[in-house]
């Protein structure tokens, strides 16, 4: 530990951009960026779940609320949705006077709910397609068991529309991880933020960026496999026989 | 026209920015992904592993920091080249890189390496049966591609392409972060100096979902036509 101590020191001792300083701006970088998309990811997953079933309905005014929620989010670029909260919320009436803003004037909040409702669309439209994809055959023999629909949806058609929308989740993933970097235009210090502070204070675009570029591409790789695995794991029972 | 407090003529000079830059981005990506989906199915192994490189680099790093990196970076990337060819050859260039350059690139750059997976799986997805029956009638290579695959291929593609443009369209966005007059950076101005963000963000809002929706009957039209002569048998059966 000692030994690999001073050789990390004697490695950083070269070096004028990347000292344990700035390391430390990428490492809280990386924490924040963890946290934001994390965070974003499971509240958004838990919203997507209700709201696909409704996209589903039969009744219109449950399914068209949820499509233009989905249509409209969908549709316009993440940096307007995040301008729209970050810029927006100071303006509720009276929302200064309560105990919410306490936790919205810091711009981690506000770009927490334009990741979430962001990531709550697209993965809406994932399930609602996973969900429209189930075998008739399947919910004919739910039917012939007597189940009920609440019961069906829990035990039959949700366990496979999850494994459906597996590898479109996966890269809805990706795509979250890549758009948590607009973080930084509203002064969250995320991964990105740390990158551009690293290079406005040494003028060295090609080192702070490559660097954050490599980081990213790493946590890339990371929920690919992640996701490779889920996908051998969880759909071990579609493969062909002797594939 | 809608005044929005003396900000309306310019927003719509913003959206001619967002529009311009999404349109050139998009003839890039599309040289771009046609170039990696050739060259991701030459045999030649050079080939197909640079492609690969490019598709695999460009699609795992956000956007944004790439377009900083090419922004911050490019003009002394770009000031070092030319420097080499004066000192070397004594010629003397200046290539600028400004905001617009650097978000058109960008983006034609991200997307040409979406746009090639969608090519390429759309390339494999042509019958070989018929470049074989091409190559019967002797038509040169050139004459296949123009002729048999292409006007085949952009059948199996275009789901794909309006796909890419959609998400190329939002991500013309980010422009406004290295600052190009975009139409959000317009809106983001106008937000900071009247407070009024609902005022300017919901009409930009509102331009991107109608660029989106006209682009989306724009597609079915496309799609209609690459169509031609599958998906009739139906109709005529009954």
């Amino acid at each position: 530990m000692e030994q690999l101590n001073a050789w990390f020191t004697e490695l950083l001792s070269d070096n004028a951009i990347f000292t344990a300083n700035t390391l430390g701006y990428y490492l809280d970088g990386l924490g924040s960026t963890v946290r934001l998309v994390f965070l974003s990811l499971i509240i958004g997953l838990l919203l997507a779940v209700p709201l696909a079933i409704a996209r589903g309905s039969r009744r219109k005014w449950v399914k068209w609320p949820v499509f233009l929620y989905t249509y409209v989010f969908r549709g316009t670029p993440l940096l307007i949705q995040l301008y729209l909260i970050y810029y927006g919320v100071v303006f509720i009436e009276g929302i200064q006077d309560t105990f919410l803003w306490a936790i919205l004037k810091d711009a981690f909040y506000p770009a927490l709910i334009a990741f979430t409702l962001n990531t709550a669309a697209y993965t809406t439209e994932i399930f609602h397609g996973a969900i429209k994809a189930t075998p008739r055959g399947e919910i004919e023999a739910a039917r012939a068991y007597g189940m009920s629909r609440a019961l069906m949806m829990r035990r039959i058609i949700l366990p496979s529309a999850f494994r459906r929308a597996l590898p479109a989740y996966g890269n809805e993933v990706i795509f979250m991880l890549h758009a948590s970097a607009i973080a930084s235009v509203v002064t969250i210090m995320d991964l990105t933020g740390a990158a551009r502070f690293v290079y406005a204070r040494f003028y060295a675009p090609f080192d702070a960026f490559l660097f954050v570029a490599a980081i990213y591409l790493c946590l890339t790789f990371a929920i690919l496999f992640l996701f490779r695995y889920l996908e051998k794991k969880l759909l071990a029972h579609l493969k062909p026989i002797n594939g | 026209m809608i005044d929005l407090q003396g900000y309306g003529p310019r927003l719509l000079e913003g959206a001619l920015v967002t529009l311009e830059v999404a349109v050139l981005s998009l003839l890039l990506a599309l040289i771009l992904g046609l170039l990696t989906a050739s060259a991701k199915l030459s045999r030649h192994w050079l080939f197909h592993r640079i492609a690969t490189l490019y598709t695999t680099l460009i699609r795992g790093v956000p956007d944004l920091v790439l377009m900083l990196l090419l922004f911050f970076g490019g003009q002394i990337g770009v000031n070092m080249f030319t420097d080499w060819l004066y000192y070397e050859f004594d010629v003397d260039i200046f290539i600028n890189i400004n905001e617009f350059v650097a978000g058109v690139v960008t983006i034609g750059f991200i997307f040409g390496a979406y746009m090639g997976e969608t090519f390429r799986g759309a390339f494999l997805a042509v019958e070989s049966g018929q470049i074989e029956a091409g190559r019967a009638y002797g038509m040169s290579n050139r004459l296949i591609f123009r002729r048999i695959q292409f006007p085949q291929m952009m059948r199996h593609a275009l789901p794909g392409l309006g796909n890419n443009w959609m998400v190329l369209l939002k991500t013309t966005a980010l422009v406004s972060v290295i600052g190009l007059s975009d139409m959000v950076r317009i809106a983001a101005e106008a937000t900071k100096a009247t407070h009024e963000p609902f005022l300017f963000m919901i009409p930009v809002a509102v331009v991107y979902l109608l660029i989106a929706s006209v682009s989306e009957w724009i597609v079915a039209r496309l799609q209609k036509h690459y169509n031609a002569g599958f998906g009739e048998a139906d109709e005529w059966n009954n």
